[in-house]
């Protein structure tokens, strides 16, 4: 009787070993995983330009350039982007404008490249190469309504050349380049009959030139030349037809300037008689009509010009605001739009430039107070269900995103600051408080089978199409993975990112949804003058033990200006709510940032900033954590590279610094090492040290003919990699024999230096990643016109005599002596180099919770894809017959190239373009990281790297494994029926 | 014919290794610098044998008149560089050794040092004095040398450091690596001879002389990477023969699956041969049954 339940019991170990095997095969993810625990978003960045489809074309489509340099055109319904060209940095967009109602033309490169675009898919029509000395300021200006020749001309200029281009086919037309030195032309016009170009430039500060050209040819009918005393800053803008205001060298008053007459004539005005409390600097731009707004860091007003007499103040907006770009209604209508603040609402104005005090439109539109102010506007009228026109706007805000505003509410907004990234640092989700039971996650116990059902019939490919989608839609519904608790493996995370304009967003890594944003006002720009830049965010506070009550926290630090020595400025945000808990101004600069590994009571991470006087301030500034660092002091090491003087410094600190004895918390630093490189033969190319929270699960590595290497795992490793000057450039700019690149692995406590190699006709960008006792470095090799790889690993010899059983088991080894850096390593170091086909962006390292995965390098390649590479094929000791013994051990036979297996492309189809940053998170669950990248667009996803030998995948269909076990049982029962039945039968014979 | 051939071959064979063998000697030095990371001298203040001059200066005077003797044309290849060194309590950095070495111009214009020698200064009392206090505070001991041996006017050092208590043992052992590149001196590494243990005793030496070891090191070059896109263009030629591994005869192959195959033909021949005999010897029961269940059927 006993003997059944014994047998199901097998055939369910059975069944689950079956079923745990067919979990763990696949490698890529199929088809129909992606999106299920990765996601992709998309963005433009900052949106500086703006140009809206005609009105009779129907469509409802805006083209954008922004300042990640991208032209993207998107629905004005619904903010989604139609197409998108990320544009290399090397070649910034300057100018965008619409030709034709069919092209989009973009100037870029200093005003040497014309692209014209296909409107409607944004397929690149022509490309014109433009002889121009490259200029600051390049203008675009398409030829309207031109009779003279049957399509439109478009004249670039730049410097003091002037292109006209056909806009049909990009060829060129004409050119001419002016004669006076350093002319640059500022304007360019047309006269209303068309057939004459005026060109209107600066020479120098205070030399006006202004030409006559005709339109057909190019060629000078009149030039006009004309000497201002005080000089020009360069800024102009067109008042009106005929009269240019400039902005003079002193940047206080204005220069209106007539240019039509038979001589140039002007007058000038002074700003402060027009604006009283005026303070700091202002901006002019030209409404139509003879209207030019005037705005300074606190208000904008509204100036009429009266001819080249003077002008006078029509209206006066004293909240921040911002004026949009003059628009064509009817033939004498021109419209422009003002958006103010009021309180936590903006308002929409729009009004005629023939008559500034009547008003169009006054909305008043409710926003988001984490956006900051209005930066920029862009104006577009619609026509009515009754007629009339409507007017919409496209609003820029300082936090970079980007907002359509029709009828008094907010119609789309895209987070476009996410296209800019800083740093990334990641936050635990709050612990769940009560234990939610299955039924609560599935509603009812009919659904859950329902699903199921239908994921076995997907499972055993009986579901038609319909259910296939059904089951997609099932799994990305499943509300698991985007709940707001922490989860048992530690998938669920909130991505905590600072942006360019000061905002810190918290993301969650299920979907990527924004769970907060928080607009710093310390790292706003209105009001204090200087560009404060964001620096660095990481963790503040990562409750564990004594004080798990509190929430975690996060310390964003940034600069209050552009210069080194500017102050810095310290925030501490909540990571669950976003919420601001504390903001300092510091009252010393920011060179360098070093989180310590040591802790005050209330967990609270302390860190070192150090200053641009060589001083390091402790933070947090509290007595507890004084204690704490001065126990560790004088173990404590840290180093500075310094990219402009060539040279490396390892320091310590002393007690009190030299300024302020009184501060306590301030150290002077001794510097206890350096190393000069010599700057005729070498630059530092880049430095890389070990991820901070990197966690090594064993210290030796068994090889394949039982012997140990002990692996020399020092977090005070850096490696460094200097270029000969000449490498430093782009490729094909030095010749193989000049070229040369020197790789250093340093300790950073002593300074002394491990291991340097040198690789002769090497040349940079050099991208680089160390991890435990490796480093993997990507560099161009002229000799064989390929780029490459190379690998150093690095062993300890001094413990090499350690593998004797007999002295471990009587004590005598020495594993445990503590380890210190005054002692002279004996190191051992194995290296190898691997040709590569790609370029890279970025390279990072797959990080997991105990360190046991094997660990696979992520890649960014110039295809803005992220590859993940298996380090073991980065492995030095591959030869290329390798032994049995080698084989067994996981050495792969030696080949010249690392091989790209196209299915492990992590990013599978998509790009995230202009990638920047390569993040990897470890998550509770040993065998899978979380991998954030970020550039222009964000992409996340899981990985493991061996697999998910720990866990079931969400694949695993626990209905079918319960059927199985159903049927198992059912069937034991009716055979032991059937066996019981037959034994009474036979007994009865 | 042949045999005049042959000794002729053998001949210039012996021609080209002799030529070969100079060449090498000629180049004996160059191999050196290349290979020899540790090329060093390891003279300086032996404890056994201390200088008798106790003046710094009496020292690096030596130095030079016994170096002038040797190379007739040598006075302007010799370069000499001091080693600095800062015992703490704010007094910065005072002369504290030389180095004197030999310049090489190699045929590729870059230069090069060889035959470094290193003279200590001996401490005065001053010195041991602050050394002692040192020792005491657990200090930095650090030196420092000029980043160019030839322009010393610079005023570039590079620095290196170490805990003083690391240093004395017998007497006070130490260590310098000099990273070199060309001219310039990269980085200067110091540490003690020995380990140094953690937590660091208090300790003094028993005679306050140092003694030195210095190493010289230029950087490696790194081996070209392997490339087989010449071996596979062999291969497809079919210059480079492609070894097949021999055919293996069926029974290697296949004898894992043959024999247990062949213990369960036998396993079940011994079983059919066995049911006679077990149907013969307790054929009752058996016997019994069968017909009975015949009989119902």
């Amino acid at each position: 009787m006993a003997a059944p339940p014994r047998r199901s019991l097998f055939v369910l170990l059975a069944g689950l070993l079956v079923f745990a095997s067919l979990a763990t095969l696949a490698t890529a993810i199929y088809e129909d995983q992606v999106g299920l625990a990765d996601w992709h978003q998309k963005y433009i960045g900052k949106v500086k330009q703006a140009v809206y489809h005609s009105q009779k074309s129907g469509r409802r489509r805006v083209v954008v350039l922004t300042e990640e340099n991208v032209i993207s055109s998107l629905d004005l319904r619904s903010g989604d982007i139609f197409w998108r060209h990320v544009i290399d940095n090397n070649d910034p967009l300057h100018q965008l404008s619409l030709s034709h109602g069919k092209y989009v033309l973009t100037l870029s490169s200093g005003g040497t490249i014309l692209r014209a675009w296909n409107l409607r898919d944004g397929q690149m029509i022509w490309e014109t190469n433009l002889r121009t000395s490259t200029a600051s300021d390049p203008q675009l200006h398409v030829m309207s309504n031109n009779k003279v020749a049957k399509d439109n001309l478009v004249l670039v200029s730049a410097g003091r050349w002037i292109y006209a281009v056909s806009s049909i086919d990009g060829a060129i037309s004409w050119e001419k380049e002016f004669s006076i030195d350093g002319l640059e032309i500022k304007r360019i016009l047309q006269s209303p009959e068309n057939d004459v170009v005026y060109a209107l430039g600066l020479a120098g500060s205070s030399k006006l030139a202004l030409y006559h050209l005709s339109a057909k040819t190019g060629e000078i009918l009149k030039d006009i030349q004309e000497s201002l005393p005080g000089g020009l800053c360069g800024e102009t803008v067109l008042g009106s037809d005929n009269v240019l205001v400039a902005l003079d060298k002193a940047r206080s008053s204005l220069l209106l300037i007539e240019f039509m007459g038979e001589r140039i004539s002007y007058n000038k005005v002074h700003v402060s008689d027009l604006v009283q409390d005026l303070s700091g600097s202002f901006k002019i731009q030209s409404l139509s009509n003879g209207v030019i707004s005037l705005q300074t860091s606190s208000s904008i007003s509204l100036l009429k010009l009266k001819g080249t007499d003077g002008l006078e103040v029509l209206q006066r907006f004293d909240q921040p605001a911002a004026v949009s770009d003059s628009l064509t209604i009817t033939e004498k209508d021109e419209a422009f739009a003002v958006v103010q603040h009021l309180g936590s609402e903006i308002e929409f104005i729009v009004k005629f430039t023939s008559d500034l005090s009547s008003e169009i439109i006054r909305e008043k539109v409710n926003i988001d107070q984490n956006r900051g102010n209005v930066e920029k506007v862009f104006l577009n009228s619609y026509i009515r269900t009754d007629k009339s026109h409507g007017f919409r706007a496209l609003v820029v805000m300082e936090d970079h995103s980007l907002l359509l505003i029709q009828q008094g509410d907010v119609v789309w907004s895209r987070e476009d600051g996410l296209a800019s990234i800083v740093d990334v640092t990641t936050s635990e989700l709050p612990v769940e408080k009560d234990g939610v039971s299955v039924a609560d996650v599935e509603h009812n116990l009919f659904e859950w089978l329902k699903g199921h059902m239908l994921k076995l019939k997907g499972t055993l490919m009986l579901a038609n199409a319909d259910e296939v989608a059904a089951i997609q839609a099932l799994r990305l519904k499943s509300s698991e993975k985007n709940k707001m608790t922490r989860d048992h493996n530690g998938f669920r995370k909130l991505l905590v990112v600072l942006t360019k304009a000061g905002k810190v967003m918290a993301l969650h890594t299920g979907d990527g949804r924004v769970i907060w944003s928080n607009l710093l006002p310390s790292l706003r720009a209105s009001r204090f003058g200087g560009m404060p830049s964001a620096l660095r965010i990481c963790q503040w506070q990562v409750p564990h033990h004594s004080v798990m009550r509190e929430n975690p926290s996060v310390l964003v630090v940034g600069k209050s200006g552009a210069e080194s020595s500017t102050p810095g400025v310290f925030s501490i945000l909540d990571s669950y709510s976003g919420e601001e808990l504390n903001s300092m101004k510091l009252d010393h600069s920011v060179v360098q940032i070093i989180p310590l590994t040591l802790k005050d009571s209330s967990e609270q991470r302390l860190h070192l900033i150090v200053d641009s006087n060589s001083n390091a301030h402790l933070y947090p500034k509290s007595p507890d954590a004084l204690n704490v660092f001065f126990h560790e002091m004088s173990n404590l090491y840290f180093y500075s590279v310094d990219i402009q003087a060539n040279v490396i410094k390892g320091y310590s600190l002393q007690k009190s610094c030299g300024l302020n004895l009184g501060d306590e918390y301030c150290f002077s630093m001794k510097e206890l090492w350096s190393i000069i490189f010599p700057s005729d033969s070498e630059r530092i190319a880049i430095s890389e040290t070990r991820k901070m929270n990197e966690v090594v699960h064993t210290q030796a590595k068994i090889i394949g003919d039982h012997d140990v290497m002990y692996k020399y795992l020092s977090k005070n490793l850096v490696f460094v990699a200097t270029l000969s000057p000449k490498a430093a450039g782009d490729i094909g700019s030095a010749l193989p024999e000049e070229a040369s690149l020197v790789a250093y692995l340093i300790d950073a406590v002593t300074g002394r230096i491990l291991h340097r190699v040198t690789h002769h006709g090497a040349q940079g960008p050099v991208h680089a990643v160390l991890s435990e006792n490796w480093v993997v470095y990507h560099y161009f090799n002229l000799r064989a016109h390929r780029f490459e790889m190379a690998v150093i690993e690095i062993y300890d010899e001094s413990r090499a005599d350690n593998k004797d059983v007999m002295k471990l088991i009587l004590g005598k080894h020495n594993l445990s002596a503590p380890i210190t850096s005054y002692a002279r390593p004996e190191v051992a170091v194995k290296s190898q180099s691997f040709f590569f086909t790609h370029s890279v962006n970025a390279m990072a390292v797959t990080q997991t919770a105990k360190g046991i995965t094997s660990k696979q390098l992520l890649i960014g390649t110039i295809g803005d894809q992220v590859l993940a590479l298996d380090k073991r094929y980065l492995d030095p000791r591959r030869s290329v017959n390798p032994t049995q013994q080698e084989k067994e051990e996981g050495i792969i036979p030696l080949t010249d190239s690392l091989p790209i297996i196209p299915q492990s492309f992590v990013t599978h189809s998509h790009q995230v373009e202009a990638l920047r940053g390569i993040v990897s998170i470890p998550a509770k669950l040993e065998s899978t990281t979380l991998v954030f990248t970020y550039g222009v667009d964000l992409f996340y996803t899981q990985l493991a790297p061996s697999r998910t030998y720990d866990s079931l995948t969400d694949e695993f269909s626990y209905a079918l494994l319960l059927i199985t076990i159903a049927v198992l049982v059912g069937a034991i029962i009716v055979t032991w029926i059937w066996s019981e039945k037959k034994e009474l039968r036979d007994k009865w014979r | 014919m042949a045999p005049p051939r042959r000794a002729l071959l053998v001949l210039a064979a012996l021609l080209f290794l002799s030529l070969s063998l100079a060449a090498a000697a000629a180049f004996r030095s160059d191999e050196l610098l290349l290979n020899d990371d540790d090329e060093f001298e390891g003279v300086g203040a032996r404890p056994s044998a201390p200088s008798p001059a106790a003046a710094p200066a009496v020292s690096s005077s030596r130095r030079r008149s016994a170096d002038a003797p040797l190379p007739g044309a040598g006075e302007s290849n010799a370069v000499q560089f001091t080693l600095e060194h800062d015992l703490g309590g704010g007094k910065g950095f005072v002369p504290a050794g030389t180095f004197s070495a030999r310049l090489k111009t190699l045929a590729h214009v870059t230069q090069t040092l060889t035959k470094l020698r290193f003279t200590r200064n001996d401490l005065t009392e001053d010195d041991k004095v602050a050394f002692k206090k040192l020792l005491q505070e657990d200090g930095f001991y650090t030196i420092r040398l000029p980043s160019n041996v030839l322009d010393t006017t610079k005023k570039h050092n590079v620095v290196s450091s170490i805990k003083a208590r690391c240093i004395p043992r017998d007497s006070l052992d130490e260590h310098i690596v000099i990273h070199m590149d060309g001219v310039n001196i990269l980085a200067v590494n110091y540490g003690s001879v020995g380990g140094c243990q953690y937590p660091r005793p208090m300790k003094l030496p028993s005679k306050w002389t140092f003694s030195s070891y210095t190493i010289l090191k230029t950087a490696e070059q790194a081996p070209r990477t392997p490339s087989f896109a010449d071996l596979l263009i062999e291969a497809d030629n079919g210059l480079g023969e492609v070894m097949k591994p021999p055919e293996k005869s069926f029974w290697a192959k296949y004898w894992m699956y043959i024999i247990p195959l062949g213990l369960i033909v036998m396993n079940a021949v011994t079983a059919a041969a066995n049911i006679p005999e077990e149907a013969a010897g307790q054929g009752q029961p058996g016997a019994q049954r069968a017909p009975a269940a015949g009989r119902r059927r």
